[in-house]
């Protein structure tokens, strides 16, 4: 019975371990709940992923409602992978958590902050396993407004002024994409996103197709921070909490790139979008300007968390463009680049926290001879950072290598020497930290600093242990990503 | 007077269009904060119209089963305004709160003044 | 043990070193002692798979793909046989000179030097025993993360900069052109395998090859082909010991080992003979040979004069290859084994000059060669070797290279190779003979209060000197793996 309500599921667990978490007042049972939620969740989502390997698409009726008409859940090869991705990164991010919220959270506000993390896990499991156009909305809103608020929890008080920001384009982005939804309704007369890329050919009248392509993309790429409307995701991920920042940077953006997959290549159908419109000219342009502009700002911060955001946007701009070159290679490099980015920027961000942890410093400047006092966060933070410049026995060599070979492959030499420039601007930010951290004599308050908590160190070690591992075995991320690339390129059947 | 005929037929799609583009308008120039909420709502009640106005088939009635009536108007849309409008005031209200506790932290709920409030760069 | 496994036994070896020499960190006599029983004993287990290759196997792993089209693999073959074994060879000498260089000059952080070190061997040994160009880029950009640390070891200003200078150049080459010329060979030739006679006959032709190897010989930065060169004297500011096995012999090495596999096992020397895709590199190599000598004359730092001395002698490597005749190509493997030794024993007396007396400039040594006799003739010995003159072993790989020159009336080449030689002469004699010949600057001064330098650096440059000289008489071992090389 268990087997056969997976889906459900999914879902229900953390909505309900949400209200048991409001319930609680005390911060360490909120944060108990919210464990064993949280590592529930990747057991499932991989029992999902046996049974999407068995027999192809899971179809969930949800209520017992027969789609179109009723809300379907449907699991396919994609969705089994984020699912993965975002319930894995949820348990990992929960296992180092306690201590990290205890310092960074008033202690009457911890357990409203795990309700907010559990609501946050179930908006953003929720959009990748649904079948169904507005059900999607939904849970984009419940996933966003709980990252408002988790953002808003942030020490500094410029977190609240993020959150505002955050607010406003979030909703903005949200909206648009149900004014798409909506155009699409009006022309199918359906909401079951299945049901949908099988009527879409019979539309005569293309215009409202296009103005709903339109809208949904421009809603979904503010969600994701798409270069030029990223200007939300620096603050957020500056002044939130830091295992808020580690568990966005890892799901939230990677969820709407699944969304805008979806629905580019499932729903409307790869000839539709990429054969008649310009949109691999545009996001093309928009990911390389995303790559080369963010990298180059990423340079001159002096808080490291506000560099690895603007890093963030750059390596979004990676998936972007695996996605614009709609090719087999090119599609599995940004769909394997969302697992990788996840990875690297938890690991990165990890580190980070256990800095801010131990010392309190966000700034570079600040951080010198670190590396001394916390070699091993350090360590793990040079691992990660090589990762993300592309050095190869990493994740981050394995996107950039079905990049680079999706470009050349298509003749896009200039393409190709973008990447790859990109990733050697990474070089020099990365660059920058590791020579503070190893070669300047500690800072005024670097001389007491140890090692972070066990926990949060043993952790940042398993992820960043990952980035190696899985730069050499790369089935889970680079095999399935193929597989699913070819899925969406197949078209919804 | 062929230009007038569509626009009359679809006055309703003009409404939405101008909702939106003013609650849009308000959002990105005005600086205060309640404003900017204000008009984000504007924006979302033409999301609104956007879904019922379709949905309304001139004589149609609601879906209640009956001999004399077989043109029935879209109740679907209803439903997910419905939820819309949920989720907008659950943003609305999340929004206020914010507003409120920036007022606190900040003094004021004009942007340019925040900005010029020259937080310490850490 | 077959040769397959010792092949993984010469990788895992020095990388376990590197984990024992952390482990032992605290006790510098044990540490020390690892260093040197893990330098043993990579040296034994590649001449395991030496005799493997000479007997004619090809000791090779299986693939291992890491994803598509991607794969990890070793395969044996001659060229990698030479430099596994000059790799692995010096590596005992440059470890028995390190304990008495650190020693002598009390040098902090000799653990993480120990240890960087023998990973950076690793490195060496995974690009000789590579046999795809995703493995060799993998050991590649190993061999260069390994050894950014020792670069900046002495952490004082001057040496961050150098090593942001290393480590941009590096990287920047190699993820800027050396990556994208192994994807483009992957998309054209559909694999990534080395084979004798290359991969990409009747793939590409014409105007794409030469781009191609192009991107590859620029994008080998470690080959210090101008003006991809700026980081070799700027790496001149680590230890003495990093400059000798590193700058010397592994870095450099693999750059023109990679250089001289990608034209041979890539392209195809006949391939590239007849299509003349390659004729530029004659230009850009002789150029960087002429070009850097010159430079070479002007420095008085003495390793920075050492520097551009392997700027100019990498360059007659390509050159070899790029007359690309059996016999220049012989004499450009053989001239990896030459340079190497003789290179080695050259900053091993700078570095042994620079401990004992405390001088660091070409016109401070006058007259030293009194003082420290043993330095400065092994000075001399790898002087001579760099000029070519019999009997040391640099006289070897210079001939070869000559013959294949004139065989192919390639005169430009030949030309190249005189007026450097007498370039060589003019700035490696003249210490020589001040050395020797002149009376000290200043006597009664601090620099007569000295002798030799540490009897462990006085071993080890005794030794490669005694080799420079050896390997004139004895060229058995590195003849026949050359000649192998060619005749597949």
């Amino acid at each position: 019975m268990i087997s056969s309500n997976l889906p459900a599921l999914q879902v229900v667990i953390p909505l309900l371990g949400a209200v048991l978490a409001a319930l609680v007042r005390r911060g360490r049972l909120a944060w108990l709940i919210a464990l064993a939620v949280s590592w529930t969740m990747p057991v499932i989502a991989f029992a999902l992923l046996r049974q999407v390997e068995a027999q192809g698409v899971v179809s969930y009726a949800l209520g017992g409602w027969a789609p179109p008409l009723g809300i379907e859940y449907r699991v396919d090869l994609v969705s089994a992978y984020i699912l993965i991705l975002v319930s894995l990164m949820g348990a990992l991010v929960m296992s180092y958590a306690p201590r990290s919220v205890a310092s960074e959270i008033a202690p009457e506000r911890q357990a409203w902050f795990y309700t907010m993390y559990l609501l946050c896990l179930t908006g953003l499991l929720g959009i990748t396993i649904t079948g169904d156009a507005f059900n999607a909305f939904v849970f984009l809103e419940v996933s966003s407004l709980s990252t408002y608020v988790l953002i808003a929890l942030g020490r500094d008080r410029r977190a609240l002024l993020s959150a505002y920001q955050y607010l406003i384009v979030g909703t903005i982005g949200a909206t648009f994409y149900v004014i798409g939804v909506g155009l699409l309704y009006v022309m199918t007369g359906t909401l079951n996103l299945a049901d949908i890329a099988a009527r879409i050919g019979d539309v005569e009248n293309i215009r409202p197709l296009l103005a709903a392509l339109a809208f949904i993309t421009v809603g979904i790429s503010l969600k994701i921070a798409l270069f030029p409307v990223h200007l939300w995701l620096p603050n957020a991920y500056a002044f939130a909490p830091s295992v808020v920042t580690i568990f966005l940077a890892s799901t939230a953006t990677k969820v709407a790139i699944y969304l805008l997959l979806r629905y580019l290549f499932s729903v409307f159908g790869v000839a539709f979008v990429f054969d008649d419109l310009p949109v691999t000219e545009i996001l093309i342009a928009l990911s390389v300007a995303a790559m080369l502009v963010a990298s180059i700002v990423a340079v001159f911060q002096a808080n490291v968390k506000r560099m690895l955001a603007y890093s963030s946007v750059a390596q979004i701009g990676y998936i972007t463009l695996g996605i614009a070159l709609a090719t087999q290679t090119g599609l599995t490099g940004g769909i394997v680049h969302i697992f990788n980015h996840a990875l690297m920027k938890a690991a990165l961000f990890m580190a980070i926290g256990g800095i801010v942890f131990q010392t309190g410093i966000v700034r570079i400047e600040d951080m010198a001879g670190i590396g001394r006092r916390m070699p091993l966060t350090m360590g793990a933070f040079v691992i990660a950072g090589l990762a993300l410049v592309g050095v190869p026995g990493t994740v981050g060599f394995v996107s950039k290598y079905y990049l680079v070979t999706a470009a050349v492959e298509q003749g896009f030499w200039w393409l190709a020497a973008i990447i790859v420039l990109s990733s050697l601007i990474a070089l020099v930010y990365i660059g920058r930290v590791i020579e503070v951290a190893w070669f300047r004599e500690p800072a005024a308050g670097i001389e007491a600093a140890r090692e972070p908590p066990l926990e949060m160190l043993a952790l940042t070690w398993i992820v960043t242990a990952a980035i190696v591992v899985l730069g050499f075995n790369t089935d889970l991320t680079a095999g399935i990503a193929g597989r699913a690339a070819e899925v969406l390129l197949a078209g919804m059947k | 007077m062929n230009v007038l005929g569509p626009l009359i037929d679809n006055f309703n799609y003009f409404i939405i269009i101008f909702l939106m583009v003013s609650g849009l308008y308000v959002v990105v120039a005005r600086g205060n904060m309640i404003k900017k909420l204000v008009g984000l709502s504007l924006f979302q009640t033409s999301v609104y119209l956007l879904y019922l106005s379709p949905g309304k088939i001139l004589g149609g009635t609601p879906p209640i089963i009956d001999e004399n009536f077989q043109i029935y108007s879209n109740p679907l849309p209803h439903v997910l305004i419905l939820t819309a409008i949920v989720v907008a005031i659950a943003t609305l209200a999340l929004g206020l709160a914010l507003v409120l506790r920036i007022n606190e932290e900040y003094g004021t709920i004009e942007e340019d003044e925040i900005f010029a409030a020259g937080d310490e760069d850490t | 043990m077959n040769a397959d496994s010792l092949v993984v036994l010469a990788l895992a070896v020095p990388l376990a070193g590197a984990g024992l020499i952390a482990l032992t960190g605290r006790n510098p006599n044990l540490r020390e002692t690892v260093t040197i029983v893990t330098s043993l004993a990579l040296f034994a287990t590649v001449i395991g798979v030496a005799v493997a290759v000479f007997s004619g196997a090809n000791p090779r792993t299986a693939s291992l793909e890491l994803f598509t089209g991607v794969e990890l693999g070793f395969s044996v073959e001659p060229l990698g046989m030479i430099f596994a074994l000059v790799a692995s060879g010096l590596w005992i000498a440059n470890s028995i000179y390190s304990i008495g260089y650190m020693r002598g000059n009390n040098e902090p952080r000799q653990t993480s030097f120990y240890v960087c070190f023998a990973i950076a061997i690793a490195g060496a040994i995974g690009v000789a025993f590579a046999g795809n160009l995703f493995t060799l880029f993998l050991f590649y950009e190993i061999l260069t993360l390994s050894t950014y640390p020792l670069v900046v070891h002495k952490a004082n200003a001057e040496a961050v900069s150098a090593g942001r200078i290393y480590l941009l150049m590096l990287l920047g080459t190699s993820m800027g052109l050396l990556l994208p010329a192994i994807v483009w060979t992957g998309v054209v030739a559909g694999t990534l395998d080395f084979m004798p006679g290359g991969i990409l006959q009747g793939k590409l032709g014409g105007t794409a090859l030469g781009l191609l190897l192009a991107l590859f010989v620029f994008g080998i930065g470690k080959a210090a082909l101008m003006p991809m060169h700026f980081w070799l004297p700027a790496a001149m500011v680590a230890p003495t010991p990093v400059s000798a096995l590193l700058h010397a012999v592994a870095v450099v090495k693999a750059g023109v080992f990679v250089v001289l596999k990608v034209i041979i096992y890539i392209f195809g020397i006949e391939f590239l003979a007849t299509t003349g895709a390659g004729d530029w590199l004659l230009y850009v190599a002789g150029f960087t040979v002429i070009t850097a000598s010159l430079i070479a004359l002007r420095q008085d730092n003495l390793k920075r004069r050492l520097a551009y001395s392997t700027v100019s002698q990498l360059a007659y490597v390509v050159l070899g290859a790029a007359i690309l005749t059996p016999i220049s190509v012989m004499g450009a493997a053989l001239h990896i084994l030459a340079h190497a030794v003789s290179k080695i024993t050259l900053f091993f007396a700078a570095g042994s000059i620079a401990t004992a007396a405390n001088l660091t400039q070409v016109s401070q040594l006058n007259g030293i060669g009194r003082r420290m006799p043993w330095t400065m003739s092994a000075f001399a010995i790898g002087a001579l070797s760099m000029i070519g003159v019999p009997p040391t072993v640099g006289f070897v790989g210079k001939w070869f290279i000559l013959s294949g020159a004139m065989t192919s009336q390639n005169w430009i080449a030949v030309a190249i190779i005189v007026i450097s030689t007498m370039l060589n002469a003019a700035y490696f004699l003249p210490i020589v003979f001040n050395a020797f010949f002149r009376a000290p600057d200043n006597p009664g001064g601090k620099d007569h209060e000295h002798g030799e330098a540490p009897w462990p650096m006085v071993l080890a440059l005794t030794a490669t000197a005694i080799g420079t000289l050896a390997l004139f008489f004895f060229p058995d071992v590195p003849f026949t793996l050359a000649a192998m090389l060619v005749a597949r």
